[in-house]
């Protein structure tokens, strides 16, 4: 067994621990370790990247019990390429964050550390209740980060968020046990199997299971109608924060794909894809909802969030093809997307602190200390994330929008996707010239950037240059993935049959 | 048994509901844990309902599932931990918003 596959869970969880230990120690010692620990990750993610682009799926047996009994890690393609996109999205939070953010409020490496471990956790788990402590886990450190740095805007988005993760953990538990009940087992690759053999008389009980996982993951993954807790959250959030919460929307699109791929997937008889057809009309919405919002939003935090939203509608779009192009699509939208709005959410905050008392609202402000080089940084993130050339947002588009069939759908995708994109530009142009272009007459107030706050906005934006810049072989990979994702033989391999 | 069971996890599930759409903190707080009620009930009655039987394969020809029952013991601590969570943002809230409504403010008439 290759104890790699248990490190980018153990690593955090214990870094989380001897941070809150050593809670007395002052801020350097803690930022040290925080900042090690989690830059740690990233060649820890590629090492078992590698691994996994040799296309065997490996198991981690936790207390060597074998599948279905115990609990079981898994590490395919897509899990690899979570665990790294997490990696470098928390590395240049962290960065971020040590510039002084940390210390607006007790105990934030820790708890961001716990986030990590529960983020990465999730990713590698192959077994539904195991997915649900991993999710509780993030989400308890997640409710205590969105509360970071105090204020009272920051409780009444939290009130709101915490509430309906509570309503939607009670709704995981109601699914998870009764897949239990149905089936005898919580092991997902035992659960393709099983539901696939089931009984036709239980296909409605099961059916409805899929389907309230379907909410509770909706609500994590913020599809429309569950949505309407984000924009506050997110905005509110500290900008290292709100910048790690980018990759946890897609947590739920990728519980998504488990789910709905494996086990109620290809294997899964009269179930088979049985989501799918309602995941394309929610996308599509969605997507328009999104881009709704950003063009009504008059902050600049929000007009972000609501890109979120845009983003997990353009992704949920690939996913619903169900096919091997359009599942490829959407998971390099999603590497695009989560890089370019985590490096966004700092760079607002960066161009926040030198608007004095305005700060993210898009109304007039004393001008900026330093236009010229925010001006280009959100520039080139504004036209990425709105999907121009020559950024990857683009390609990310252009593949999506090849994916699809011709046929009534492309055409409900390509004018959705093209005047979504569209909505986009002219929101982002109006925030850009607000914030650049329209300075009011009083003298800049602000001081010039912190330069490693600046650097870890530059290097997520810079994210989107380096998708561009190896697209083949990220493509090939994402094919390579979506391949993986779609043939269920090897997950169902992981528990011996009754045979053996 | 069965039909018993079910009323009761119902009632309670829809009080749950209902004292969660009050919009207050408080009787959020109280739906959210009649509702984790009902959940753990219901977790623990996907093991079948069965009386007098030992949690042991073999030991007779019934026998309880033991699993379910770990499942309600790590749903109720993470219940209980979430709960406390809530309760302490509530009284964050009460203290810095003014107002026990979960948006923050009170709804205008």
């Amino acid at each position: 067994m290759n104890h790699g596959v248990i490190l980018p869970l153990l690593l955090p969880l214990l870094t989380g621990s001897l941070l809150l230990l050593a809670h007395r120690q002052g801020a350097p010692f803690k930022r040290w370790v925080s900042l090690v620990a989690t830059w740690v990750q990233l060649p820890l993610a590629l090492v078992l990247l590698s691994q996994a682009d040799t296309g065997v799926l490996q198991v981690y047996r936790l207390g060597d019990w074998a599948p279905p009994f115990g609990i079981v890690l898994m590490l395919d393609r897509l899990a690899a390429l979570m665990l790294l996109l997490t990696a470098v999205l928390a590395g240049f939070a962290v960065l971020y964050a040590v510039r002084g953010d940390d210390e607006r409020g007790p105990n934030f490496h820790a708890l961001f550390q716990f986030q990590l471990a529960g983020i990465n956790g999730a990713f590698l788990t192959g077994d539904l209740f195991n997915l649900f402590v991993f999710f509780e886990i993030l989400l308890i450190s997640s409710y205590a980060l969105l509360l970071h740095g105090q204020g009272a805007k920051r409780v009444q988005a939290g009130v709101h968020y915490v509430v309906l993760n509570l309503l939607g953990s009670s709704l995981f538990l109601i699914s998870a046990s009764m897949l239990y009940g149905l089936t005898g087992t919580l092991n997902m690759a035992d659960l393709a199997g099983r539901v696939g053999a089931a009984d036709p008389a239980d296909a409605p009980l099961l059916a409805a299971a899929g389907y309230l996982l379907l909410v509770v993951f909706a609500l994590k993954a913020a599809i429309i109608p569950l949505y309407f807790w984000l924009p506050r959250a997110y905005a509110s959030a500290t900008a290292p924060v709100a910048a790690l919460f980018a990759v946890m929307t897609k947590l739920g699109l990728y519980a998504i794909v488990r789910v709905f791929m494996l086990i109620y997937g290809s294997h899964a008889g009269v179930l088979s894809d049985m989501a799918l057809d309602w995941l394309w009309p929610l996308s599509m919405l969605t997507l328009a909802g999104g881009v709704f919002g950003a063009l009504a939003a008059r902050n600049l935090q929000i007009l972000l969030s609501y890109l979120v939203v845009v983003s997990v509608g353009t992704l949920l779009a690939g996913i619903a093809m169900g096919t091997e192009p359009g599942l490829a699509a959407a998971l390099y939208y999603l590497l695009h997307s989560t890089l370019v709005s985590g490096g966004l959410f700092l760079l607002a905050d960066v161009i926040a602190r030198q608007r004095g008392g305005s700060a993210s609202e898009l109304i007039s402000a004393p001008a900026l200390r330093q236009p010229l080089m925010l001006g280009t940084l959100f520039f080139a993130g504004a036209i990425s994330i709105a999907g121009l050339p020559p950024f990857s947002g683009f390609l990310g588009k252009v593949m999506l929008l090849r994916a699809v069939p011709p046929g009534i759908d492309a055409a409900i995708l390509w004018s959705v996707v093209l005047v979504g994109g569209l909505g986009m530009l002219i929101a982002l142009a109006r925030a850009g010239s607000m914030l650049f272009w329209r300075p009011s007459e009083a003298a800049s107030v602000g001081r010039p950037a912190d330069p490693i706050c600046l650097l870890a906005a530059f290097g997520l934006l810079l994210g989107s240059v380096v998708l561009v810049l190896l697209a083949q072989p990220i493509q090939a990979y994402m094919q390579a993935t979506a391949a993986q994702l779609l043939d269920l033989r090897s997950y169902l391999q992981i528990v011996p049959g009754p045979d053996l | 048994m069965e039909a018993v069971y079910a009323i009761t996890l119902g009632v309670m599930m829809s009080s749950g509901v209902y004292l969660l759409l009050r919009a207050r903190v408080f009787p959020v707080v109280m739906g959210l844990t009649l509702i984790s009620y009902a959940v753990n009930l219901f977790i623990f009655a996907m093991g079948r309902l069965v009386t007098g039987a030992p949690a042991i394969i073999g030991a007779g020809r019934e026998y309880g599932d033991p699993l379910p029952q770990a499942l309600v013991l790590t749903a109720i601590v993470i219940g209980f931990a979430m709960t406390a969570f809530v309760v302490v943002l509530a009284l964050r809230g009460l203290g810095e918003l003014r107002t026990d409504h979960v948006d923050g403010q009170e709804p205008r008439e």
